[in-house]
This record gives structure tokens, C-alpha cells and sequence, in this order.
């Protein structure tokens, strides 16, 4: 199984990473290397075997729906590139009408 | 006796007892850090100012006749993805660098409450993706035994802190062998428990499926006190389990008459070096030996394992990992001169080739700045796992690769679940050779894979596993062993770990470096 550069570019783009041309020629040898190797499960008999998620058989846990104490604005925010004291600061998410 | 002579259980008793005071016990461990670390590279952050003052206020507490928690004056270091609230973490990323975690990791939260000190952060392979700490950001860790090879990983700061007796225990998180593989490797005792057992919450998602975190130490009695402190439910973690959890170190000395331990004759294939194997089949001897029956098993679609492991973690990874985002926290590019698509203009749905660089575009300002945080904050194998998972998961490859693994995953859960039905443990080695060189596996992404040859299986399946020492190479390398056993049977992996450290005394070794000066 070999993958085309542009089918790296496009996977590049639906991960949201950047890839340079040199990127993108490493990247395109690697993966089809190792798409090769997990290829092999291919071989493996599943007919009738059902797909496993996980491995606890625990479903569904609920809580009862009460309000606990979370967060604050400032907390939440500590850490963000860009903020205003209220909100996350980003560039423009329709077109380019200058970045935040 | 030295603090660094003493084992965890002995050092928290002598400390209760008040035969030696926190702050000894801290003071020396964090000279050994200032010692050797500039050779080893173990830790990310050391908190010298802030250990200090919780051991005095463990010492404090003694004082004054308050009941003291179960790791009073215990040195715990911890693995980088776990979250602390007054300490950097980074999980080895240039993505986290400096970040600042607004509360602590459930297990971080326990460790405090029984009173123990953390003394700092340890390095990884960056996200935890990696078997030999070569992908950290901040350099590779060196091992103890041989500062020219890698101490494995991903924990491999951990292991590495541990075997060179710069703290008595420490905290790791195993995905596909990550506290194991270096346990083996650094000659040293870890356990990857039962998936569920120990609360993730906190712990920088890898593979939630798999991700495990657990107690590495010098022995499996140290394991054990540390584990009952860490284990338990947390409502914060759906998939904690509501259990109760057992008195760890109160079963380790039954003899093991009567305990049936499979073999797979598969472990000792051609890719198995010859001194493992013979250091394997020597502890199967001494647990014949200790009372145990030695029985033949087949784990059929062992095989499969990696090709397995290696598409649920990384489309697991590359959803986790989304959330890298260079808005919320983390890295977050400048705005850059690249091509921008004009005011109201967007770029069609399809992509095109070159995307991100001058032949290409970005259908917004806001999808620029998210590819180009991630493609600066992110190392290379941490997107190659992206890319995998997010390709695995695809519109037309999902059945192909993603659901196919899934139900290779239920085959090899069932052999876990058939061969239990013959053997209470599973034996055999961790790692096909010893401690490789810093280096000599780094260029070949898929050379580095199968190093997770005899680990992966375990967390598929969701089961307990536990590596210890049991021989040296030649060349004065450390020889892991491993058990698995039946979801939640921690009690029997750490016993029979515990017996078999009675008989040898491969986990008392120290690599030279480790000497302090009198």
C-alpha cells in the first residue's frame, strides 16, 4: 500500500498540520511504510468477530446532573495564547480580515 | 543507613517512626539529582525550594502528633504528562513548553494527600510516543547503565531516575509498554495496571483506550505501596472502576505453591537475543523453582499486535491531539507571510497539494494559525502518529484499517481471556535485546515500533503487567522479565514479582554512576 503526496497533503490539511515540500516527501515514504506493515492485519480472519473499543465491559456512567464548582474565566485562561480577560483571542475564522 | 540504601517501605517507616526526618530523606535524593543529572537528562523540572517545604511540613506534622498519610517523606518523582498545578508540564513538547496546568492530576492529588514529596518532573518521549525517549523536545534521557544507549520509553526519565537512585520510586504511564519497556531496560521494577484501576484524570491524553498510569520502583513491595496510595476510583474518570482497592503490600509473602505461569514458546522466536532468552527461561527455572507449575501456552494473534497497536493508538492520538489548537493553551504561531486566501473569499473544500506553503492556501486565518501552531509545536513522530490516525480514520480507510483493528483487538482480548482459563500469569521477556544505543533505531520509525514487540498486547486487552529484572548481558546491561495477569489481579503480579526478588537479587544492582561519594 503506497500513499500519494497529494493524498498526504490532503490527511496534512484534515490534521490542521502544516507540511512543507520536504515534509511532505518524508512523510509520504514513511506512511506508506508503515501503512504497508499494519496492512497485514488484512489477512486476519474477522467475519463474525464484533469491534472492540475498549476494554471495560462499563458503559454509560452517569453522575447526578447537580452543579459543582469548575474553572473560573481567569483559571481557564491562565494558559491562553491570546485573551482578553473574557475570551480566547484568534485570528479572523471566516476569510482574512487580519489576525487576532 | 542512608536514605538512598533504604527501600520505599523502609524510608516511610523510618520516617513515621522518626528514626530519620523528611528532610533528610528529600535533601538526599535531590543531591544525587544535582549530581548526576547533568549526565542523564531525567528530569524536565526539578522543585528543590518546593520539596523542601513539604518535607518540613511533613516533619512539622510529626511533631506534632498529626497522623501522618502512607508516603510521609516519600521522594516521588513524576512523569511529565501528568498534571501539576504549581510545576511546568510540558510532556516533552515544544507545544507545552511552560504550560501551566490549572489543577492537579487525580493521581498528583493523591500523592500529596498520603504526604509525599515530589521533587520534580521526568522526561518522555514527547506525548509519550516513543520507546526510547529520543523524541522528547528536550533531549534524549541517558541510560544509567550506559550513558551511549537509550533507557527506553516513553517513562524513560522516570526509570532512568529511579535506577540511578535519584528518588526511590516514581510515577510513569504506560500506552503499549511505556513503563515496562524502561523498567526493563534500567534494570529496575514497573507496573502497568489493570486498565481502569488508576485515574487518568489529568494525565495528558495519549490513547484513552490505553493509557495507564503506574508505580515504578526498585521492587514490587515498593510497587505495591505506592499503588494502593494511587489506585482507586475517581468520579472525575468515567472509566475509573468503582472497586475497592486491596491492602497491595499485605499478600506479597504466600509462596506461590499452586500458581500456574504460561510460557509461549512464540516469545523465543528468531528476533529474541540469545542472552534474553536465556535470562527468561533462567526465571522461569527460579519460579519452578519457588513453587510455581510452568505450563506451555498459544497466544495466536500475539503477531498481529503491533500492526493492532499501531492503528488504534495513533487514530486514537490523532483525536486527543486535536485539541492542540495554539488557542486554548500551548504553542501558538505568529502570524506569518504566508499566502492568505482574500477578504470573503474561501478556498474550496478540497485541498490542494502543497497545502501550507506558496503553491497553496489556508481557507482561513484561523485554520493558518491552527496548522502552523501544530506543525512548530509538534515533533516529527508525534506527526507522524497524527497523520496515521487521522489517514486511518478517513472517509473510505476507516473499515479498511481502523474498524479492522478493533476486531483484531477482540482476538487478541480472547487469547488473554483463553489462556487465563489454563494459567493465572503469563511470563516472558519484555524487550527482544537490552538497552539499545541512543541513535541506532531513531532514523527508521517502524525499526522503533517493534520494539513494542511483547508489551502492546496488554493494553489492547486492557490487562495488568509488571517487568523486574532477572539478568545482565555480558556487557552489564539489565534483562527485563514480564507477567501479565487477569484484569485486576495486581495482588498476584506483585506477590509473585515479590517472591521471586526474595530468591535473586538482580533488582538490588545499581549501575556505578549511581555510587555516591563517602
Amino acid at each position: 500500500m503506497s500513499l500519494s503526496r497529494n493524498d498526504v497533503a490532503k490527511v496534512g490539511l484534515l490534521a490542521r498540520l502544516a507540511l512543507s515540500d520536504a515534509d511532505l516527501d518524508t512523510m509520504t515514504r514513511e506512511l506508506s511504510s508503515i501503512v504497508g506493515f499494519v496492512g497485514q492485519l488484512e489477512k486476519i480472519d474477522t467475519a463474525n468477530v464484533a469491534p472492540l473499543a475498549h476494554p471495560l465491559d462499563t458503559q454509560n456512567v452517569f453522575r447526578e446532573d447537580v452543579p459543582k464548582p469548575s474553572l473560573s474565566t481567569a483559571e481557564a485562561l491562565q494558559s491562553a495564547p491570546r485573551h482578553d480577560g473574557e475570551c480566547f483571542l484568534v485570528p479572523a475564522v471566516l476569510g482574512d480580515t487580519g489576525a487576532a | 543507613m542512608q536514605p538512598s540504601d533504604m527501600s520505599a517501605v523502609d524510608l516511610v517507616t523510618a520516617v513515621r517512626q522518626g528514626d530519620l526526618t523528611a528532610l533528610r530523606a528529600t535533601e538526599a535524593f535531590l543531591e544525587q539529582i544535582e549530581r548526576l543529572d547533568g549526565q542523564i537528562n531525567a528530569f524536565l523540572s526539578v522543585d528543590r525550594d518546593g520539596a523542601l517545604r513539604t518535607a518540613a511540613a511533613v516533619d512539622a506534622k510529626r511533631k506534632a502528633g498529626k497522623t501522618l498519610g502512607p508516603l510521609a517523606g516519600l521522594p516521588v518523582a513524576v512523569k511529565d504528562a501528568l498534571c501539576t498545578s504549581d510545576l511546568p508540564t510540558t510532556c516533552a513538547s515544544k507545544m507545552l513548553a511552560g504550560f501551566r496546568p490549572p489543577y492537579d492530576a487525580e493521581v498528583v492529588a493523591r500523592l500529596r494527600a498520603a504526604d509525599a514529596v515530589i521533587v520534580g518532573k521526568t522526561n518522555m518521549d514527547e506525548f509519550a510516543m516513543g520507546g526510547s525517549n529520543e523524541n522528547s523536545a528536550f533531549g534524549p534521557v541517558h541510560n544509567p547503565w550506559d550513558l551511549t544507549r537509550a533507557p527506553g520509553g516513553s517513562s524513560g526519565g522516570s526509570a532512568a531516575c529511579v535506577a540511578a537512585d535519584m528518588a526511590p520510586v516514581a510515577i510513569g504511564s504506560d500506552t503499549g509498554g511505556s513503563i515496562r519497556q524502561p523498567a526493563g531496560l534500567c534494570g529496575i521494577t514497573g507496573l502497568k495496571p489493570t486498565y481502569g484501576r488508576v485515574s487518568r484524570r489529568g494525565l495528558v491524553a495519549f490513547a484513552s483506550s490505553l493509557d495507564q498510569i503506574g508505580p515504578m520502583a526498585r521492587s514490587a513491595a515498593d510497587c505495591a505501596l505506592l499503588l494502593e496510595t494511587i489506585a482507586g476510583h475517581d468520579p472525575g474518570d468515567a472509566t475509573s472502576l468503582d472497586l475497592p482497592v486491596p491492602a497491595y503490600g499485605s499478600d506479597l509473602e504466600r509462596p506461590l505453591e499452586g500458581v500456574r505461569i504460561g510460557r509461549v514458546p512464540a516469545h523465543f522466536g528468531a528476533g529474541l537475543d540469545p542472552e534474553v532468552a536465556h535470562a527468561v527461561e533462567e526465571a522461569f527455572a527460579a519460579f519452578r523453582a519457588a513453587g510455581a507449575t510452568i505450563i506451555d501456552i498459544d497466544m495466536p494473534h500475539a503477531d498481529a499486535g503491533v500492526a493492532t497497536y499501531y492503528l488504534v493508538a495513533p487514530c486514537e492520538a490523532s483525536s486527543n491531539l486535536a485539541r492542540y489548537d495554539g488557542a486554548h493553551y500551548g504553542h501558538r504561531a505568529e502570524p506569518g507571510k504566508g499566502h492568505r486566501a482574500e477578504p470573503g473569499k474561501l478556498q474550496p473544500a478540497e485541498p490542494v497539494s502543497g497545502q501550507g506553503n506558496a503553491s497553496g492556501g489556508f481557507e482561513s486565518a484561523l485554520v493558518e494559525m491552527y496548522c502552523r501552531s501544530r506543525a512548530e509545536g509538534f515533533g516529527p513522530e508525534v506527526k507522524r502518529r497524527i497523520m496515521l490516525g487521522t489517514y486511518a480514520l478517513s472517509a473510505g480507510y476507516y473499515d479498511a484499517y481502523y474498524a479492522k483493528a478493533l476486531k483484531v483487538r477482540r482476538l487478541i482480548r480472547q487469547d488473554y481471556l483463553d489462556a487465563f482459563e489454563k494459567v493465572d500469569l503469563i511470563g516472558g521477556p519484555v524487550s527482544a535485546t537490552a538497552a539499545f544505543k541512543l541513535g541506532e533505531k531513531s532514523g527508521d520509525p517502524l525499526a522503533m515500533y517493534l520494539v513494542d514487540l511483547y508489551t502492546v498486547c496488554t493494553n489492547l486487552a486492557g490487562v495488568g503487567g509488571i517487568s523486574f529484572p532477572c539478568g545482565f548481558t555480558k556487557g552489564g546491561l539489565p534483562i527485563g522479565f514480564q507477567l501479565q495477569a487477569p484484569a485486576l489481579a495486581e495482588p498476584l503480579l506483585l506477590r509473585a514479582t515479590d517472591r521471586y526478588q526474595h530468591l535473586t537479587d538482580w533488582h538490588r544492582r545499581r549501575p556505578a554512576i549511581a555510587a555516591r561519594p563517602r
